[in-house]
């Protein structure tokens, strides 16, 4: 039996858990997909938890709901790839040998790296919600907070579903104006971008935005380190800024082991080609989701895109043909404004995020770079996708290459 | 794209003022546009510079991350060579292309 080895069983792992399992021949090959925890996060649902619009509850599943039939299960930590000897190597010293590695571990947040986030005020005035504890532990403190400064600070780039911490603030203006006390709420995003956003367009839509909910945007700033004491965020520059209440988008770093196996770049994410998928340096080694260092977004909808490209190159490469599937970095992501609505962004390696409708030319029904009740739904409806479809590595009625045929030049 | 004469050299650079042509740059042109960024060149600075220019050279990207881990300065310190945006003053004096970033 030849054995395909997946690292990762979170949204991208599971989805090629599932694709793998339909395309490879059982009588030849042998699928496991290794994973630390039992259960599974539907993490763009973190956002929603700090304003009670969902609780824990709405975003776990167990693990195990989503692997096909005859795939093996093993939850364990991962330790360390030895791509020389084709083997992977577990906590408990147990080594797993394959014959192709498909590597999905992610990324995880790393408050430690900046000094003094996890100092005094960690989880008491201070929090992050791109964990399922930040989350929570912050849907708590609003409740009962009074108001003051609320600081949004992305700590450095690149970090996973680039327009949450857009969305975060937004939600926030919305629910402090229908709890009455928004003239007491003094929001200020505060990103090391120069702008709200990377792309020329949608930052100056986005923009916009921010400046029609009376939210202050502090570009540029490298935070260095958090003082607990006086309350404030200071930046490599010697730059200020004074909070009541922090949230924090804290450094996104690869798994450790990535770095210890020699594979990664300065944050642990694997070095991949763009458009192939394949690890730089081993043929047998392929990347799909947040670990990829690929220059697009980290984002489900990517590894959802890119999850169609890593089937056929991985088929490619198993029998010994020449990839020809090539990456896009096609991203496509809803964006929640508050009070019902949302916008959406549709962009790739080459074309950045364009106004125009989306999926159907003209027809819509979403609107691209336009605030729209529609696009709200589409972002609500995606997490019954997301369980339902996604997850399960079932076809839907979207390409996974970009399409520029609805969108205004 | 357009040519500029640089501390009596004629180099290609672009609409911002960033060097075509890493090939082309000399220890001179860099203190010529460190002087135009309001920086005076130090040894210290040529170190980076040195590390700046290898890293590019291999094909690899730059962080501010990455310079700090470099060992040869810490991000703090990189700050204070290259002040207010040390990744664009220093791409820029060591005659390689602007670091983009993508989300
Ligand atoms: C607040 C928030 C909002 C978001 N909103 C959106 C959105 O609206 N749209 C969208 O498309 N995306 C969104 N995302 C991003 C999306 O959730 C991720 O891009 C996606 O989950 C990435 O999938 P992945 O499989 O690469 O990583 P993950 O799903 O994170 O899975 C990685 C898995 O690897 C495991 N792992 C890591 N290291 C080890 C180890 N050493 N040993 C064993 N196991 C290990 C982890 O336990 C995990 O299960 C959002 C993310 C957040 C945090």
């Amino acid at each position: 039996m030849k054995k395909l080895l997946i690292l990762g069983a979170g949204t991208a792992g599971t989805m090629m858990a599932n694709k793998m399992r339909k395309t490879l021949s059982r009588n030849e090959w042998d699928i496991t997909i290794v994973d630390q925890f039992k259960t599974h996060y539907y993490q763009p649902g973190f956002l929603f938890i700090p304003f009670g619009i969902y609780s824990k509850n709405d975003v776990i599943k167990p693990k195990n709901d989503f692997f096909p039939v005859g795939v093996n299960v093993i939850f364990s930590e991962i330790s360390k790839i030895e791509p020389k000897d084709n083997r992977v190597i577990l906590g408990d010293g147990v080594a797993l040998k394959y014959d192709y590695l498909l590597i999905a571990t992610g990324t995880r947040t790393a408050p430690e790296e900046t000094d003094g986030l996890l100092g005094s005020l960690w989880y008491k005035d201070i929090f992050d919600f791109y964990t399922i504890d930040g989350a929570v532990a912050l849907a708590e403190y609003f409740k009962t907070w009074k108001g003051g400064k609320l600081v949004v600070n992305i700590t450095e780039l690149p970090f996973k579903c680039p327009v949450a911490p857009l969305e975060f603030v937004f939600f926030a203006d919305a629910f402090f104006t229908e709890r009455g006390m928004r003239d007491k709420v003094d929001i200020t995003y505060v990103t090391p971008l120069p702008g709200a956003f990377t792309k020329p367009r949608a930052t100056k839509m986005l923009g916009e935005l921010l400046e029609q909910k009376n939210i202050n945007i502090i570009p540029d700033f490298n935070i260095m380190e958090v003082d607990n004491d006086n309350k404030k965020i200071i930046d490599f520059g010697g730059q200020e800024i004074p909070f009541d209440c922090l949230v924090t988008i804290p450094t996104n770093l690869g798994a450790d082991f990535i770095e210890t196996s020699g594979l990664g770049d300065d944050m642990n994410f694997v070095k991949t080609d763009k458009h192939t998928l394949r690890q730089v340096d081993h043929d047998n080694i392929f990347v799909i989701g947040d670990a990829a260092n690929i220059p697009t977004s980290k984002a489900g909808s990517v590894a959802h895109f890119a999850a169609e490209i890593v089937e056929e190159n991985l088929m490619c490469a198993i029998e010994g043909r020449e990839l020809t599937a090539t990456f896009d970095g096609h991203a496509n992501c809803y964006i929640e404004t508050g009070y019902g609505k949302g916008t959406l962004i549709d962009f790739n390696y080459d074309t950045e995020p364009l106004p125009g409708s989306f999926p159907f030319p003209g027809l819509g029904p979403f609107g691209l770079l336009k605030v729209t009740r529609t696009n709200h739904y589409g972002k609500l409806l995606f997490r019954w996708i997301y369980w339902h479809i996604l997850l399960k590595g079932k076809d839907m009625p979207i390409e996974s290459e970009m399409q520029m045929a609805g969108k205004k030049l | 794209m357009s040519i500029k004469t640089i501390a009596g050299v004629e180099v290609n650079v672009n609409d911002e003022g960033y060097m075509e042509d890493a090939s082309q740059w000399t220890k001179e042109i860099a203190s010529e546009i460190a002087k135009e960024e309001g920086v005076e060149l130090t040894d210290k600075h040529f170190e980076v510079i040195d590390f700046v220019r290898g890293k590019i050279s291999a094909g690899e990207g730059l962080t501010i991350r990455g310079i700090g881990k470099s060992g040869v300065v810490n991000a703090k310190e990189f700050y204070a060579l290259f002040p207010g945006a040390p990744l664009k003053k220093v791409t820029k004096i060591s005659g390689v292309p602007k670091p983009t970033s993508c989300i």
